[in-house]
C-alpha cells in the first residue's frame, strides 16, 4: 500500500546531469566514524557489518518498532534519482541514487499529529568504526529535519548507487538523502528515527553552532564563517579543474523554497 | 653521537637539498596521475603545507639536537629552512592558482577568514628570512642576522595554528604539530640554567 506513483518523479531536469564516475563516488568520501581523510571511509568502513540490519522508528509514530531493513525495502519502490551531492567544504558531485522517498517510509510506520521534525541517528559500533575513538564529534552522528522538508519528494532513503547495493562508505545500508542540504545532513548508515515535536540536536551544530545551522541548505549567498560557499569545484575535473558557482539551494530552487518562505536565511542557516 | 656526527660531516649539502626538492615533483606527478585521489587540488594543498610543517620542526630541533644529545646537523640548517620556504611556497601557490583561482577571492578570503590571514602572516615572517639566507646577508647583517631569524618562532606557530583552526570537529593531527612546535621552542628557554641558578642560590 506503500507503494511509489508514477507522479513523482521531481526532478525532471536530472536527465541533463552527467553523474561522476563509481570511483569517484566511493573513493572520496566524509564519513568520521571511519577516520578523517577523504580516503579513510573506503579504506576501513568494509569492516562495518551491515547484515542483518534493523531500524528503530519511534517517537510520535503509531506504528514504533524495529524494522529489519529487508522488510522495509520488500514494502518500498526503489527508483533512481540522480541528485547533485554539495558537501559544506565546496566540492560537489553527481550522484546516481537507488532509493525510495522517506515519506512513503514515514507513512509506513503512521506519523501522528503534533509531529513536527525528524531525528535520525547513525550506527555506533566502536568494534567495527576506528574513527569513534576519537572525540571528533559527539558519538552517535545524529541529524534532523523539518516534518516538511522530510516530506518533500525530493528528499530520498537511499540503498543503492548505479544500481548496485550502497558501498559501506557511502552509508550502507540504507541512508538520508536531502539533495538541496549541505552533505552532513545527508546520514548515513541509519539506526533509528524518531518523530518529535521539538527540533532535535544535530551533531555539526552542537559540535559548533556558529559554522554549522540546523537548516544547512546550500546557500551561495551565505558563506561558512571559514569559507566562502559562492562557489564549489565539482569531484572529477583533475588538477586544473576550474570552480563553478554554486546554486541556492543546490538547483532545486522551484521545488523546495516555499518551504522557507518568509524567513532569514542568513540567521537560519 | 661522535661517529653519527662524522658520518653526518661527510653528507653534502647539496645531498640534503637534492633530497628535499624530490617530493615536489613527486607529489605532482601524483596529482596529475590520480595517485593523490579524485579531488588533487586539495590533496597536495595539503601534502605540501604538511611537507611544510615538517620541514620548520625539523629546523627547529637541530639547536635542541645538538644541545640536548650532541647531534649535529647544524650544517644542513640553511638547507632545511630554504626548503621548508620553498614549500610553504608552493603551498600558498597550490591555493591561489588551483584552488581559489579568482583573484577577488583571494584577497577577501586573507582579510576575512582567520585561517588564512594566520597563514598569510606566517608566510610573511618567513620571506625576510628566505632572502636573507645566504652568506652575504650573514656577514653583511653581523649580530642581527640571528635577532631577525629570531621571527621563525612565531612563524612556526602561526604556521601550526593555521593547521589547527582550519580542521573540521576536534582532530588529534593538527593539535600534535602545535604541541611538537610548542615543545621546541619551550627547549629554547634558558630554563636548565635557571634550575642550576635555583639550586646554586638553595644551596648557598
Amino acid at each position: 500500500g506503500v507503494g511509489l506513483t508514477a507522479m513523482s518523479r521531481p526532478a525532471a531536469a536530472q536527465d541533463a546531469l552527467e553523474p561522476n564516475t563509481w570511483e569517484e563516488i566511493t573513493s572520496y568520501n566524509n564519513y568520521y566514524e571511519f577516520g578523517t581523510g577523504k580516503e579513510d571511509p573506503a579504506r576501513y568502513a568494509g569492516s562495518l557489518i551491515t547484515e542483518p540490519w534493523s531500524v528503530k522508528i519511534d517517537g510520535m509514530v503509531d506504528r514504533p518498532g524495529d524494522y529489519d531493513f529487508q522488510d522495509i525495502l520488500s514494502e518500498m519502490t526503489v527508483e533512481e534519482r540522480i541528485y547533485r551531492f554539495r558537501c559544506v567544504e565546496a566540492w560537489s558531485m553527481v550522484i546516481p541514487w537507488n532509493g525510495f522517498e522517506l515519506a512513503d517510509l514515514l507513512s509506513m510506520a503512521g506519523v501522528q499529529e503534533g509531529a513536527k521534525y525528524v531525528a535520525f541517528e547513525t550506527a555506533y559500533r566502536p568494534e567495527e568504526m576506528p574513527g569513534v575513538r576519537f572525540p571528533i564529534l559527539e558519538w552517535p552522528y545524529r541529524e534532523g529535519l523539518r516534518l516538511d522538508e522530510a516530506m518533500n519528494p525530493l528528499t530520498i532513503m537511499a540503498t543503492g548507487i548505479y544500481d548496485r547495493p550502497i558501498p559501506n562508505q557511502n552509508g550502507a545500508p540504507l541512508r538520508l538523502v536531502v539533495p538541496w542540504k549541505y552533505g552532513f545532513k545527508s546520514i548515513k548508515s541509519i539506526v533509528r528515527i524518531t518523530l518529535t515535536e521539538d527540533e532535535p540536536p544535530t551533531s555539526w551544530n552542537m559540535s559548533n553552532p556558529r559554522e554549522y545551522g540546523f537548516y544547512s541548505n546550500v546557500n551561495p549567498n551565505v558563506d561558512h564563517p571559514r569559507w566562502s560557499q559562492g562557489s564549489e569545484r565539482l569531484i572529477g575535473g583533475g588538477l586544473f579543474s576550474k570552480r563553478e558557482p554554486t546554486l541556492m539551494y543546490n538547483g532545486y530552487e522551484k521545488e523546495v523554497s516555499s518551504l522557507y518562505e518568509g524567513m532569514d536565511l542568513a540567521k537560519n542557516y | 653521537m661522535q661517529p653519527v656526527n662524522q658520518i653526518l660531516r661527510k653528507i653534502p649539502v647539496w645531498g640534503v637539498y637534492l633530497l628535499g626538492a624530490l617530493p615536489a615533483p613527486w607529489l605532482l606527478y601524483l596529482a596529475v596521475t590520480g595517485g593523490l585521489g579524485v579531488e588533487p587540488i586539495k590533496a597536495l594543498e595539503h601534502e605540501l603545507g604538511e611537507l611544510a610543517l615538517q620541514l620548520l620542526i625539523l629546523g627547529l630541533a637541530v639547536t635542541p639536537l645538538r644541545r640536548h644529545l650532541g647531534l649535529n646537523l647544524m650544517k644542513f640548517r640553511r638547507a632545511i629552512g630554504v626548503l621548508t620556504f620553498v614549500y610553504i611556497s608552493l603551498h600558498l601557490l597550490t591555493w591561489l592558482v588551483l584552488d581559489v583561482q579568482l583573484p577577488s577571492q583571494i584577497w577577501a578570503d586573507i582579510v576575512k577568514r582567520p585561517y588564512i590571514t594566520v597563514g598569510m602572516a606566517a608566510f610573511l615572517l618567513m620571506l625576510p628570512l628566505a632572502v636573507t639566507s645566504n652568506n652575504w646577508s650573514v656577514r653583511r647583517l653581523g649580530p642581527s642576522w640571528r635577532k631577525l631569524h629570531r621571527l621563525v618562532y612565531p612563524a612556526a606557530i602561526l604556521g601550526a595554528l593555521h593547521y589547527v583552526m582550519l580542521a573540521k570537529g576536534f582532530q588529534i593531527e593538527p593539535l600534535i604539530y602545535l604541541v611538537i612546535i610548542l615543545g621546541l621552542l619551550v627547549l629554547r628557554l634558558p630554563i636548565p640554567s635557571l634550575l642550576v641558578r635555583w639550586r646554586q642560590v638553595d644551596s648557598a
